[in-house]
């Protein structure tokens, strides 16, 4: 597993106090490990810190919320991830 | 500052956007009711009160830099530390500063001296959200009057 989905894992344990070997590339960080909105922004605060990025949470909720996406997308770790790969890799064009 | 009305600013001193700091001063009342359990015979300006002056400070900060276009809600305290007694009359000197502007939140690092003393610090994290409804964001614009909030970085709207 890439070495993104390793630092969100950490992140996540040491944030929320969640033991790292519960989390999984397929945990579900809302509806599986628990993390409800304010948590989350802890999480978003040091992944914006360690990737260098602004992870477009309102952008994302926004979407789900008019049914453009589902919390799959975005919340599923491996598939959170690869969406920081994607902010990454935008970010240096 | 004004307890009863949770109006703990008196004066916007100076925000500056380039480096997203703020400063503004509040003088501590020399009378009020919450002197008389804070305590009874020993007058102490409570440090949750002085978190919310940090707050508020702040929360200006994060609504300037929305250009008064969205509204900062308290969210999270870290590392809250109260180094010294405020006591009745005394000038705080509130600065804060934006460490981090995310998605829909800020994070600030914020502080009050006095007379250059330290007195409290804490990193906090403010929600930005829309104003509910204009009426909201009038009731806040004749707030910002008041406390001095610079008119042209609100001149829109």
């Amino acid at each position: 597993m890439s070495s993104t989905y390793d630092t969100i894992a950490n992140i996540i344990a040491e944030t929320c106090d969640i033991p790292r070997d519960t989390i999984k590339p397929e945990s579900h960080a809302i509806n599986d490990l628990g993390i409800d909105s304010l948590d989350f922004l802890d999480i978003a605060f040091a992944i914006d810190k360690a990737f260098g990025i602004k992870l477009p949470l309102e952008q994302w909720t926004q979407e789900v919320n008019d049914g453009k996406a589902t919390t799959d997308q975005y919340f599923v770790l491996k598939n959170l991830a690869a969406r920081i790969d994607e902010l990454v890799a935008a970010k240096g064009t | 500052m004004r307890f009863e009305y949770f109006q703990l600013i008196d004066r916007i001193v100076e925000i500056n956007l380039a480096d997203r700091m703020i400063s503004s001063e509040a003088i501590v009342p020399t009378e009020s009711t919450i002197f008389e359990g804070h305590f009874p015979g020993y007058p102490l300006m409570p440090g949750v009160l002085l978190i919310e002056a940090m707050a508020q400070t702040s929360g200006w900060l994060v609504v300037a830099m929305n250009r008064f276009e969205r509204m900062a809600f308290l969210a999270q305290v870290k590392d809250a530390k109260f180094r010294t007694f405020v006591t009745p009359g005394q000038t705080l000197a509130v600065k804060a500063r934006v460490v981090h502007e995310g998605s829909g939140y800020a994070v600030t690092e914020t502080s009050i001296s006095i007379h250059g003393k330290p007195v409290c610090d804490a990193t906090l994290t403010l929600r930005i959200l829309d104003f509910p409804n204009q009426d909201v964001r009038n009731r806040m614009r004749e707030t910002a009057a008041r406390v001095g909030f610079p008119s042209e970085v609100s001149a829109n709207g």
